[in-house]
């Protein structure tokens, strides 16, 4: 598989970055360069194989729904570019 | 105490120990080294200040006969690890001046034990990198120089660039580093240093910028085998705060090094002779079979037959984790903002301004091997090779082998700018013997076989069971005996 540009463009927004479009044609050639490389991967034969999604097998630990952690406010907002309070500041969301 | 730079940290920890030195003397030695080594570029932050306190605690500690198993270690810290109050960049501009306001687990657990921080050492931007060439602070030079053309500029490795030029630089006695494709085993292997990426879940991933999360793991880079024992042991540890983190007790891991490999059997897997592999690498990997069979170990052919996958399957798995994880950095909550119409114009102009062209590319490739569509042509389709190359290991470990020997890599280092400037591939090609070691989690070690004919150093990597990291430790120091010594290049590069 290969993409075009509208596909860059495409996967560039998906991906919240924005891109000029002096560039779309450079990312086009490195991204199937990448996606030429992984192609590779239809030949296996991978027939009732299971997917891995964890590296070693391991029960995911649990522990109790209680609060371990909170009240420190100051400290999640320390390194914020923009903040008012203890609130976040973006950009207007909705008109 | 001539130079207290060339000790090794296992000498240092003894010289400390029997007050031939103060941690003090060991601390400032090594800022000394550091600010007249600045042309190698290996730190992002120094912090000498921070280290000289911490050496001087040591002191008083050593004093009161009260040491820790680390008392008065100055180390470096790869830049991707979080610490308390110091700026930590990932090697990228879109963190900007971010200041964690908490510590990473496995360097929390480095101070615990005594080690003194004497920096924030260069990576690639995000760990995505063979060579260093990536970050945003400029690419790190290595110690090493070429015979024949001692003006090229040789590449450190990477990701952790910055930790294997320091350590072989002699500018700490050890350094953090972390490996999700080859990141510590690479660059150890292209410095002549000692570098081991232990079982996933061995070390904590709390508070270590998260690159592909089911394939990241912390470890060590040093100058010897009996070091990185020393370093891994306190870095590694159960820790609630990270799901994947392992409760199982941490061995003492120096008590392998040295202990015998009689009888050890050893596979060497046939799929990694790899087509064009030089003939350089082909007899250093014979020269490690003979080592080892000379220290008492059997040898044994196996088969990987999934190996040459790996490669492949780990460009779809990385981006597609990383493409979920770095979608925090959004201009909100910390580093660089750029200013835009709408909300969605602010995150898109920051994240092209924030992050290079490295981690754009692999964001990008991991948005669309995860979007709708593509997911079970892709995703899901490199899990399940992904499983495939697990279980080639599983079927070898079962057969009744202890570990496996191959080169770790492909080539010796290169210079600046020789590598992926025309293809990403070609870089990549980095990782073909180290990355199916992360694929199946297991626990790696890169350790010193000689020099090339170019004077550069290669390596021989050595892949164990998962969690028996003390049979890799037994393994490489029988490696380090037996290979000819490297000499540590001279200085050329100190100002004054």
């Amino acid at each position: 598989m290969s993409v075009d540009s509208a596909t860059v463009r495409r996967i560039a927004h998906l991906s919240r970055i924005a891109i000029e479009d002096s560039e779309v044609e450079r990312l086009r050639g490195e991204l199937n360069a990448i996606l030429a490389f992984v192609e590779t991967l239809s030949e296996v034969d991978v027939e009732g194989v299971e997917p891995l999604t964890s590296a070693l097998p391991m029960q995911m630990k649990k522990r109790a729904d209680v609060v371990t952690d909170g009240g420190i406010a100051d400290e999640i907002l320390a390194n914020a570019p923009l903040r008012e309070d203890h609130y976040f500041v973006v950009p207007k969301v909705i008109e | 105490m001539s130079d207290p730079t060339h000790l090794s940290l296992a000498e240092a920890r003894d010289a400390l120990k029997s007050k031939q030195l103060s941690a003090v003397e060991l601390a400032q030695a090594h800022i000394d080294a550091i600010s007249k080594s600045r042309a190698l570029n290996c730190f992002i932050t120094e912090t000498p200040e921070f280290a000289l306190a911490q050496a001087q605690e040591s002191d008083a500690r050593i004093a009161r006969g009260d040491a820790r198993p680390l008392e008065g270690l100055p180390l470096g810290i790869k830049d991707l690890y979080c610490s308390k109050g110091v700026r930590t960049t990932a090697g990228s501009r879109i963190l900007d001046d971010f200041t964690p306001t908490y510590e990473s687990t496995v360097s929390a657990n480095l101070l615990r034990d005594g080690a003194a921080m004497l920096g924030k050492l260069n990576l690639d931007e995000f760990a995505m990198g063979s060579s260093n060439e990536t970050s945003a602070f400029g690419p790190v030079v290595s110690p090493w120089r070429r015979a024949a053309d001692p003006d090229a500029k040789i590449v450190p490795g990477g990701s952790s660039g910055g930790s294997s030029s320091a350590v072989a630089a002699r500018l700490c006695l050890g350094a953090t580093a972390t490996d999700t494709g080859g990141s510590i085993r690479q660059p150890a292997a292209f410095t002549g240093t000692v570098g081991i990426k232990p079982t996933y879940g061995r070390c904590s991933r709390w508070g270590i910028v998260a690159f592909a999360s089911s394939l990241d793991q912390a470890g060590p880079i040093t100058r010897t085998v009996r070091d990185a024992a020393i370093m891994l042991r306190s870095m590694a540890g159960h820790d609630p705060k990270d799901t994947t983190s392992v409760d199982a007790p941490v061995p003492d891991y120096e008590a392998a090094v040295g202990a015998s490999v009689k009888g050890r059997r050893i596979g060497v897997p046939k799929e990694y002779r790899i087509d064009g592999m030089s003939a350089e690498i082909a007899a250093l990997w014979d020269e490690g079979v003979a080592w080892l069979k000379d220290a008492g170990a059997e040898i044994v052919e196996i088969s990987l037959p999934h190996t040459r996958y790996a490669l492949p399957t780990y460009y779809i798995i990385a981006p597609a984790e990383a493409s979920s994880n770095l979608a925090r950095y959004d201009g909100v909550r910390y580093g660089c903002r750029e200013q835009g119409r709408d909300v969605s114009e602010m995150y898109e102009k920051t994240r092209a301004a924030g992050f290079g062209p490295e981690v754009r590319r692999r964001i990008m490739i991991g948005t669309y091997v995860l979007s709708a569509g593509y997911y079970d042509a892709y995703y899901v389709r490199a899990q399940k090779v992904r499983s495939l190359i697990k279980r080639d290991f599983d079927e070898a470990f079962a057969s009744g082998v202890d570990a496996v020997l191959t080169p770790a890599t492909p080539s010796t280092a290169f210079a600046q700018g020789e590598k992926g400037s025309a293809d990403p591939v070609e870089m990549y090609l980095n990782d073909v013997f180290t990355v199916t070691v992360n694929m199946a989690g297991l626990p790696g070690v890169a350790v010193p076989g000689g020099l090339a004919a170019n004077g550069l150093p290669l390596g021989l990597q050595l892949i164990g069971k998962a969690f028996d990291e003390e049979t890799l430790f037994s393994l490489a120091a029988a490696i380090e005996r037996a290979a000819p010594k490297i000499e540590l290049p001279q200085p050329w590069w100190r100002e004054g």
